[in-house]
């Protein structure tokens, strides 16, 4: 674990652990509940990568700063402290998810948790999280976009569009690279031409930072300093989260390219959950008593949020033609 | 009562929005300090200043994201596609993030912006800048989708556009930039999604848009003088919301109905006009609805043949002429 983040709390490392262990939670539900036929469509899984989205979370201002990100998305949304309920009742298609059962899995927002979505092309959430950070930047509203994309999208061109943009004209956002190692059934290495992706802002003075994205304490370090940077106004930066995905791209996929070895060998050295929960054992923040205690109430929380998800009613037909010019 | 150009109707328009309201941006690639390869937003950058009228970078992706991302926050952003065919190159964030944020989001996220943008041939541009493609626009949920005719329209639908909480598409036809028209004094605003007729008639009913209007317009005035047949106009303004009553008040009186689009012709706008009037007037009609389109091919260059490809005056005359007898 990065040591320099001494400082954190025990609270904090509560919290922390808490909210990693309850994204893990909701994603394991949501696999399960897949498996039951109660997910219908596409369901990526976050498991692995839980690290990340908490420590950026940590590092963030929660009334300033705007979050998008791609379909891999359930995490960033509990995160952002949206409900998991409302999160798992979209995921059923319900009434009471966050768009009625009209977004599905990849097609949630909430305005209220400055959550901008949620989008499900590959890459499309990064020009848009520059628009973002151009409205942050014209209202001197003192916010920063977060705007998270996976290594895939980093081979996207719209992303070099974005950012010449968001250097030009000095637009606050952190881009972060959530590298998993895979997208969808390709590894970085057959993908990429050159695979430390954090440095390709480089051609447009865009400073990057390789992150250990398996390490919260890691992660809110370098994520304050480049919130930071951009909030003081010195432009986009770029973040490198080096994480890892244990289960397939979407549940619809065997993850064939790449061994079983592989995946226990990141489970059993780098996990995020273990690895701060062994951080806090060592240095004595919480008891063991302490852990166990919320271990059950994020069960209870993910329990209590399928259940609110399968009691939910399903929409009503006439949610079809609302919110759409007929 | 003033006269302006249609180009300058544009200018006017994106003033009297942004003089109104400080969270309308205007962003584009040369419309600031170059006043717009057309020339259509002169004087904007020098009136409003680098931060409200914004030069980008020739980015297309990049321009439609930051718009969507601005609008998303309540901003009102006016991004300027400078040639319709370059909708291209950024028509997933049009077709898949713009138009479906609304309905995806269960209404929490209105993308109020306006995509700008120069239509239409006879400039001698060839293939790739001369594409008339609204009907591409009309083909995805989510969308409004304007194209007007005259510099009046221009002002009055580019203030509504700009006051819609929906995504508006608008059409400028770029043949159409130097004509002028007049323009009421004061706040000029006209009403989204509905059709105009433009000349009454008895025998025919001629729907146009953008710049077939004024040939459409022509040709019902020869086809008075010269074969004493009463041919009506009808300006559509708007493809989506598509003013489908103004259109069957017109065909029950004449019960003939001709559509005049620059379209190519396979799923050209007038196709679904059609399509629509056959089912609800089947009965009233006395012919079959007839169109009259570009032909399906990419548009040529050299005038001899675009001139022939785009649906001219005699065109339109002539086969109004031949299926009215």
């Amino acid at each position: 674990m990065s040591d320099s983040n001494s400082l954190v709390t025990k609270e904090v490392l509560g919290q922390l652990y808490k909210q990693m262990l309850l994204i893990r939670r909701f994603e394991e539900k949501a696999g399960q509940l897949y498996g039951m036929g109660l997910i219908q469509g596409f369901c990526h899984l976050y498991i692995g990568q839980e690290a990340v989205v908490t420590g950026m979370r940590n590092a963030s201002n929660k009334e300033k700063d705007s979050i998008i990100t791609s379909y891999r998305d359930h995490g960033h949304m509990i995160a952002a402290g949206m409900d998991p309920g409302g999160v798992m009742a979209e995921l059923l298609g319900r009434s009471d998810g966050y768009s009625k059962g009209k977004g599905g899995s990849m097609h949630m927002f909430s305005i209220k948790n400055k959550f901008y979505g949620g989008h499900g092309i590959v890459g499309a959430q990064v020009p848009i999280g520059t628009g973002l950070a151009f409205a942050h930047k014209y209202k001197s509203d003192g916010g920063v976009c977060i705007t998270y994309y996976g290594d895939g999208a980093a081979n996207q061109g719209q992303v070099y569009e974005s950012f010449n943009m968001a250097a030009l004209w000095k637009l606050p956002v952190v881009y972060v690279i959530e590298n998993n190692r895979y997208g969808m059934g390709t590894s970085v290495s057959r993908a990429s031409a050159t695979q430390e992706l954090f440095s390709r802002g480089s051609s447009f003075g865009i400073p990057g930072e390789k992150v250990d994205g398996m390490d919260v304490l890691a992660v809110i370090e370098a994520g304050e300093k480049a919130l930071n940077y951009a909030r003081e106004g010195n432009g986009p930066i770029i973040l490198g989260m080096q994480t890892y995905r244990y289960r397939g791209h979407s549940m619809s996929d065997p993850a064939q390219y790449r061994t079983r070895e592989e995946v226990s060998k990141v489970r059993a050295e780098r996990d995020p959950i273990d690895k701060l929960r062994d951080y806090i054992s060592e240095n004595n923040s919480l008891t063991s008593e302490e852990i166990k205690g919320i271990d059950t109430e994020v069960k209870e929380v993910i329990s209590a949020a399928a259940n609110f998800a399968q009691e939910s009613p399903r929409p009503s037909l006439n949610e079809l033609y609302t919110d759409v010019i007929i | 009562m003033a006269e302006l150009t249609y180009r300058e109707a544009v200018a006017d328009g994106i003033a009297q929005e942004m003089e109104r309201d400080p969270n309308v941006v205007f962003l584009g690639e040369d419309i600031g300090k170059a006043g717009g390869v057309f020339k259509a937003t002169v004087g904007l950058y020098d009136q409003f200043g680098p931060d409200r009228v914004r030069d980008t970078p020739i980015s297309e992706q990049a321009i439609l994201g930051a718009a969507m991302g601005a609008a998303m926050t309540g901003l009102k952003p006016i991004a300027e596609i400078m040639f319709s065919d370059f909708l291209a190159v950024c028509w997933d964030i049009v077709a898949n993030q713009i138009a479906k944020s609304r309905y995806m989001t269960d209404g929490q996220v209105n993308v109020p912006l306006v995509i700008r943008t120069a239509n239409g041939g006879g400039a001698r541009f060839g293939a790739q800048h001369s594409q008339s493609v609204e009907n591409w626009s009309m083909m995805i949920p989510g969308l409004k989708v304007v194209a007007p005719s005259t510099p009046r329209d221009v002002k009055g639908l580019l203030a509504a556009a700009v006051r819609d909480p929906d995504p508006v598409m608008f059409f400028e036809q770029k043949s159409l930039y130097p004509v002028k028209g007049e323009i009421p004094d004061g706040e000029c605003i006209e009403e989204l999604g509905k059709a105009k007729v433009v000349r009454e008639g008895s025998d025919v009913t001629i729907v146009a848009l953008a710049a077939m209007v004024p040939r459409a317009v022509e040709a019902a005035e020869r086809l008075k003088t010269e074969a004493k047949i009463s041919a009506g106009v009808i300006d559509l303004r708007s493809l989506v919301p598509l003013d489908t009553q103004t259109i069957f008040k017109e065909v029950e009186k004449t019960s003939r109905l001709i559509t005049v689009e620059e379209n190519p012709r396979l799923c050209g706008w007038g196709a679904e006009v059609s399509s629509i009037v056959s089912e609800e007037l089947f009965w009233n009609l006395d012919m079959p609805i007839i169109r009259v389109t570009t032909p399906h091919i990419p548009l040529p260059s050299a005038d001899e043949l675009e001139d022939i490809a785009i649906p001219s005056v005699e065109k339109i005359f002539q086969t109004v002429l031949r299926s009215v007898d």
